[in-house]
């Protein structure tokens, strides 16, 4: 395997928000705050021209044919499958499933390796801080067999009880599957030990990474987390496009999931024999150029250095919680000791979507209503928080921004 | 209630809207006539009356009314966001004490456009404004049914 060096500048905030075309614009005439992160990121150039440069140079189906433009396309989609791998450390570009995001990775695990392997009255953990994609495909698979989802409590400040957890092990579990960043509170997980507990009972262990894959760098190969699931578009790549992470002993004895063309060895109407992998969980022309365009957002945060980007969101973080705290009246919701990124908060007498208009007003974007996570909005007892979430290219002035507005809408609003 | 039309009702709402320069002041107005909805009591804060939108919790209950000689339909809404309390109020005054027919052919969209809100119209999903023109567009109905 060659290694590209890719050389790590030192982090310019302001020469990162010049690779993002769509942040110089000006939303009811003010400048734009973009501050719905989470929800999805901004593409920059790097992104943008290679889709362009995909659909005006190379175009064509993969795997399919003999001539160069297949042969090109091909090629540059499976270099995009391996750019991943190294991003991942994944052992084998092999392990690298391309899907349509988050969802469709964990929908693809419950529904294969969980449908293979979790019967009657075995059990099923998540925790309380999931969100609706992965709670959802366990609950259809726990009711179709009769087993039990069991659920890591939290805590007030939004962290999982690993005492809990422990409790929740045993002979029946057959699966866990947690979320290495919460949406909805900013909680990072303690993802290691979930998953060195549930080794010591021989049980695989699936991390919800939408959130962390583009804040915290990646190893799944040190984590050893067994399947990984993230989504292109909130890692600064195209929308329709995301992965699933999986050992290959496990991806190799699972059975696939959607069929088609080129999941396939061999058809007739008698039998049908599989591909290998990647390809046999790959069923139908898969969205090349969407892979094309994560493979340059990966390398565009890899060249401004995961952690770089880290360190940056990290002071952000910490000045935008000095800041919110600051306003009266208004309730961080989730202040776990380990966090990232997110500032998910309510305010005493004002409903989040009212805030959220007014903000709208003063061109910040932020997020409001339960974030996909109702069960965690039930836990605080609220029906809905305003949420703020930060990427690479947001400042500490747009944070100020975000603080004023929300004094602007207390006026308006008390 | 006033026996005007709801197109007089929606050019006095228009009218009002336009000598505002700023959305502050026109999400002001519209926070204040929210402020000025009669009230729901707590039985009308039922379940059946409440109107699944995402974010915010509404109710829309209809009040009965005396004989007149046109039905119409009264009905009354809250709503515990201010600025979805305010478009129930836009709703309210256009068609609350109209006669079902009226209420049922009623164009809320054209009505939200020439006020500039129809950013919430889109928003439906998130600020159950659309179940709302909904519910109050099925009450009028079935009141008309009723009628028939
Ligand atoms: C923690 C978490 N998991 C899963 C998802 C679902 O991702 P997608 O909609 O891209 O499949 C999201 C996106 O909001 C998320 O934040």
């Amino acid at each position: 395997m060659t290694q590209t060096i890719i050389p790590v500048l030192p982090f310019n905030v302001n020469r990162v928000r010049e690779d993002f075309p769509i942040l110089a614009q000006k939303v009811h005439g003010k400048p734009l705050v973009y501050l719905d992160n989470a929800a999805t990121t901004q593409k920059p150039q790097a992104v943008l021209d290679a889709l362009a440069e995909y659909y005006t140079e190379h175009n064509a189906n993969v795997h399919r044919a003999v001539h160069l433009l297949s042969e090109r396309a091909t090629r540059l989609h499976e270099e995009a499958r391996t750019t991943v791998q190294r991003f991942l450390n994944a052992r084998e570009a092999r392990e690298v499933i391309w899907t349509r995001g988050t969802t469709e990775g964990i929908n693809l695990v419950a529904q294969t390796y969980g449908r293979k392997n979790v019967g009657a009255g075995d059990e099923v953990i998540i925790s309380a801080m999931e969100h609706h994609s992965n709670i959802v495909p366990w609950q259809m698979l726990c009711e179709e067999k009769g087993a039990i989802l069991r659920v890591i409590a939290m805590n007030d400040d939004g962290e999982l009880l690993l005492d809990e957890y422990e409790k929740l092990l045993g002979p029946r579990t057959k699966f866990v599957s947690v979320v290495h960043l919460s949406n909805a509170l900013g909680t990072l997980n303690p993802v290691k030990r979930i998953i060195e507990r549930a080794h010591e009972y021989g049980v695989p262990v699936l991390l919800d990474g939408a959130q962390a894959a583009y804040h915290v760098p990646l190893d799944v190969q040190e984590l050893d987390c067994d399947f990984y699931a993230f989504s292109g578009h909130k890692l600064y790549g195209p929308t329709g496009i995301g992965v699933l992470y999986g050992k290959a002993e496990l991806l190799d004895a699972m059975p696939p999931y959607q069929g088609g063309g080129d999941m396939i060895r061999s058809v007739t109407f008698e039998k049908t024999t599989y591909n290998v992998l990647p390809f046999k969980f790959e069923a139908g022309t898969p969205h090349i150029a969407g892979a094309i365009g994560l493979a340059a957002a990966i390398n565009y945060i890899t060249a401004l250095g995961m952690d770089s980007i880290a360190d940056h969101e990290r002071d952000l973080l910490a000045y935008g919680t000095r800041a919110l705290e600051s306003v009266p009246g208004l309730r961080l919701v989730g202040t776990a000791r380990e966090k990232a990124s997110v500032l998910s908060f309510v305010l005493k007498d004002i409903h989040p979507y009212d805030l959220g208009v007014i903000l709208d007003q003063q061109g910040v974007a932020i997020r409001t209503g339960h974030h996909c996570a109702q069960p965690v909005m039930d836990r605080f007892g609220i029906a809905a928080t305003a949420r703020a979430s930060m990427a690479c290219y947001n400042t500490r002035e747009e944070i100020d921004v975000l603080v004023r507005g929300i004094h602007h809408a207390q006026k308006l609003l008390g | 209630m006033t026996t005007t039309t709801p197109e007089e009702q929606a050019d006095d709402l228009v009218e009002g809207f336009e000598l505002f320069d700023t959305w502050d002041d026109r999400y002001r107005f519209l926070i204040d006539l929210g402020r000025k909805l009669p009230p729901l009591t707590e039985t009308e804060k039922s379940e059946v009356n409440r109107v699944h939108g995402c974010q915010s919790n509404v109710w829309i209950a209809t009040r009965p009314q005396p004989e007149t000689p046109e039905p119409v339909i009264n009905f009354v809404g809250d709503s515990d966001s201010s600025l979805v309390k305010g478009l129930i109020a836009v709703l309210w005054r256009v068609c609350s004490g109209q006669p079902a027919e009226k209420i049922v052919s009623y164009d809320v969209e054209g009505l939200l456009d020439r006020l500039g809100l129809s950013q919430h119209l889109t928003m439906g999903r998130r600020n159950g404004l659309d179940e709302m023109v909904k519910r109050v567009k099925a009450l009028a109905a079935k009141a008309e049914s009723r009628n028939q």
